[in-house]
């Protein structure tokens, strides 16, 4: 799917995803722990066949955003053998869906100027939302893309846009008027927001990260095993907030 | 068009800790008490319900619970010569908002400061000579003892359904206890939190070294507990979702799961949430607030509310900004070190460290935010500071309140941010991580202050605080001297691997590190030296009471929120003991 002939278009980003995403053996989705064994046999069959790929509806990102944030978390998480890729589990969804919200309007943040640049010390000055920010720092790195490879950083192959990502964690990145560490930082805070959050976000599907980590999830208490499970691993299918609603 | 409203006898500015401990107080006296809010009003059985505060992107990540910037917010700049610039999202520190304010999302750690904090000034002058106080360090006695505050801080421990282990029982040490702590009058109300294998092992580790572990303690109730309000509080579920999230069970102590459900039910109280006061209207002449203006943000309108007396609770920057704007007392000037509203404004030193232990399974996830296992061998004077280079100290802890997995991952230092790499090791760590924090003092300095900000202003219009704040050199070593001990802990925790993670000497205002901001409005003994007298009573304003920490003379190497809560069962006392009978000035000037 990171194949550089791949043309950028987001029905084929999400079917090359799908395909990724059975390789891998992402796990059905759960019910709420016990299930019946009917549910069991519904959910085992859900594994059998999953849901054809859809193109996923977007609230915020254009086109061309949508197939840099799917390229950046796929990056940031690589499909692997601890877990489908970063779109695969959902992060581009996630990170649309943020912007789309109220925080990512900027929402609850003090935007009244005058604006000066400021020391590191003194947090982020701009005026842009949150949702701004993001739209004109892909803009700046797919300039700076093209100008530095040739292409957009979605075209790029996987070692290259690693390799792109390093440049903008470390500052080298030189866009035109725009901080890519800045861009990089708020990027892999989205994502991995995206990968560990709750699924109700439209990340983390299927619960994968939880699961991959050993995390339970929502529990309703552990007051009672505490003590029992020191030193010794406590082993619970992950809740999440829709398990409980 | 301002309404005016009819007069009240009580009005609080503010509605979290210590509104909520002030307007009961004031009612169980008899007065007709009206409390301002400036956020909304949040109701447990509503607001903190399954499974929706079991969420760490709303609240951990998105910050449901506190402040809106885009009303209020603070500037910033680390010194005198800088330009300060808005806080445009917060960020270091997380002041809350609504009904509870900060103590709804806080992790409840509920300590006392020492005997020897409150004479801190006499108590280094005695022990290490006349001159051995810098002259920037503008440190003061409060104007209160331990003792004093005893009763109130045990008054305390009760309506929270605190839980610990006694380490001073009116004189008698306990081993397991802190056994540094003032003389208690009582136990907790209930037994200490579980301990977790990390916080055991740090314990035995700490033992080794000659030092004295016990369980951090915290205002959550470890079993179900019926408070002196007559509120019944749950017991803690160890869920791990704590930190900046409220409690769904009432074991995390707030004022609305303690007082509030006796208060509502009060005829002589009336809360008005979603009313965001802007001004105090001081009569300098006759030295009190005569009312009140706010605006209600539900329909814009603008109201006076006169009161016989006013209960200024609100954050730090909240309290300092009402003096400073209504020109009650003389503001702190820098250039001359002269004037008081906004001094000594101080913070709270905080670094950790990380430990990896590859063959102990941790079960990261569980925990509440006080669950800890902690020492205080280097907190104020329980230690010797002759040659150190400092004063201060702070305690060391083991705290294991969950791992969320979005914030709450710990990787060894060197490894990658992402990629396969980045989640091997995440996944090979999280089961086997512990966590350490050092918390420190700030001793006041002559050169960290607030002031009102000539550029920026709130949503009002009003002037907003302006914040200039580095940690001083001594508080640096200070922590330095911390790590080291920890460092020595942790090591003899036998780790895989371990990582010190020192704070930059200069101050940043992200990522998050404590919401114990202190100062601005100090307490003292004369008016020559202070804001507000031994019970919060204002020198030139003398039916008004400040509230909170803002009267902290400088930061202990404590949580506040116990000396704030203690500090304002005590001032209510004062007033319905002894203001309501003869109002006017409680000490004279």
């Amino acid at each position: 799917m990171s194949d550089e002939a791949l043309p950028r278009r987001r029905f084929l980003v999400g079917a090359g995803l799908a395909g990724t995403a059975v390789a891998a053996g992402l796990s059905p989705p759960a019910t709420a722990a016990p299930p019946s064994p009917a549910e069991a046999a519904a959910s085992t069959a859900t594994a059998v066949s999953p849901p054809p790929a859809q193109p996923e509806p977007l609230l915020y990102l254009n086109d061309t955003e949508h197939a840099f944030v799917v390229a950046v978390v796929d990056t940031f998480i690589p499909a692997d053998e601890l877990s489908p890729s970063g779109s695969d589990c959902g992060c581009a969804v996630y990170i649309d869906r943020q912007l789309a919200s109220a925080w990512g309007g900027g929402a609850r943040s003090y935007r009244s100027g005058p604006f000066f640049k400021g020391k590191p010390e003194q947090g982020y000055q701009l005026a842009l939302t949150p949702a701004e920010f993001i739209s004109a720092g892909i803009a700046a790195a797919n300039d700076w893309s093209r100008k530095t490879y040739g292409r957009d950083f979605d075209g790029l192959a996987p070692d290259k846009r690693a390799e792109a990502l390093k440049e903008m964690q470390e500052g080298k990145a030189e866009f035109a008027n725009f901080s890519s560490k800045a861009l990089f930082g708020r990027l892999l805070t989205l994502t991995m927001e995206g990968f560990f959050g709750d699924p109700i976000y439209g990340g983390n599907r299927n619960k994968v990260s939880w699961k991959m980590l050993g995390f339970p999830g929502l529990p309703a208490t552990y007051a009672n095993v505490v003590e029992e499970y020191r030193d010794k691993r406590y082993v619970a299918e992950p809740q999440s907030i829709a398990d409980f609603s | 068009m301002v309404t005016r409203l009819k007069d009240v006898d009580a009005v609080t500015v503010g509605f979290g800790w210590t509104g909520a401990i002030l307007a009961r107080e004031l009612t169980k006296a008899g007065l007709n008490v009206v409390g301002l809010e400036r956020g909304p009003d949040r109701v447990p059985g509503e607001d903190f319900i399954l499974p929706s505060v079991r969420d760490e992107v709303k609240y951990a990540q998105r910050l449901e619970l506190m402040m809106d910037n885009s009303i209020d917010t603070i500037t910033f700049r680390n010194f005198p010569n800088e330009q300060a610039l808005p806080i445009r999202r917060i960020g270091a520190f997380l002041p809350g908002e609504g009904t509870g304010g900060s103590g709804i999302h806080w992790g409840a750690l509920l300590w006392r400061n020492l005997p020897t904090d409150f004479r801190i000034r006499s108590a280094l002058t005695e022990r290490y000579g006349k001159n051995a106080i810098p002259d920037d360090m503008t440190i003061a006695d409060w104007p209160v003892s331990y003792d004093d505050l005893e009763p109130f801080y045990d008054r305390f421990d009760k309506t929270c359904g605190a839980s610990g282990q006694a380490g001073n029982l009116r004189g008698k040490k306990i081993d397991g206890g802190n056994v540094f702590e003032g003389p208690r009058a009582d136990h907790y109300p209930n037994a200490p939190i579980k301990s977790s294998s990390a916080g055991l092992i740090y314990a035995e580790a700490a033992k080794s070294l000659g030092y004295h572990p016990f369980p951090t303690p915290v205002a959550i109730a470890s079993a179900a507990y019926t408070n002196p309000e007559g509120v019944t509080l749950g017991a803690c579920e160890y869920c791990g979702y704590c930190n900046r999230i409220a409690c769904e069970t009432n074991s995390k102590a707030s004022a609305n799961s303690t007082i509030l459900p006796a208060l509502r039910l009060d005829p002589k109280f009336e809360l008005r949430s979603r009313c965001f006061v802007t001004k105090l209207n001081y009569d300098k002449a006759a030295k009190r607030v005569v009312s009140v203006t706010y605006t209600d943000m539900r329909n814009g309108e603008e109201y006076e509310q006169p009161a016989g007396i006013v209960i200024l609770s609100s954050f730090v920057f909240g309290n300092v900004q009402h003096l400073l704007l209504a020109g009650i007392g003389e503001p702190y000037d820098h250039a001359s070190g002269k004037g008081l509203v906004g001094k000594n404004y101080a913070y709270q030193y905080e670094a950790g460290a990380g430990a990896f232990f590859e063959d102990k399974e941790m079960n990261p996830y569980w925990g509440s935010a006080g669950m800890g296992v902690v020492i205080d061998d280097f907190n104020g004077e329980n230690f010797d500071h002759g040659g150190l280079g400092f004063f201060g100290g702070g305690y060391i802890a083991c705290n294991t309140a969950g791992a969320p997995p979005i914030a709450g991952r710990t990787v060894p230092h060197g490894t990658p941010e992402w990629g396969s790499e980045w989640k091997r090791a995440t996944v090979k760590w999280y089961h086997h991580a512990a966590r350490f924090n050092t918390q420190g003092s700030v001793y006041a300095n002559r050169n960290n202050y607030m002031d009102l900000d000539p550029t920026y202003k709130d949503a009002f219009g009003r002037p907003l605080i302006r914040l200039s704040y580095n940690p001083p050199d001594n508080e640096y070593k200070m922590s330095a001297f911390l790590l080291s001990k920890l460092e020595g802990i942790i090591k003899a925790m036998k780790p895989t691997r371990y990582d010190m993670h020192p704070r930059p000497k200069t101050f940043t205002i992200v990522p998050y590190q404590s919401t114990h901001n202190t100062g601005g409005t100090m307490m003292g003994a004369d008016p020559k030296s202070s804001v507000v007298n031994r019970y919060l009573q204002s020198w030139d304003a003398h039916n008004l009471f400040v509230q909170g920490a803002s009267v902290f003379p400088q930061q202990h190497g404590y949580n506040p929120t116990g000396t704030l809560g203690a500090l304002a069962y005590w001032s209510a006392n004062a007033i319905t003991t002894k203001y309501l009978k003869n109002p006017g000035p409680l000490v004279q000037a």
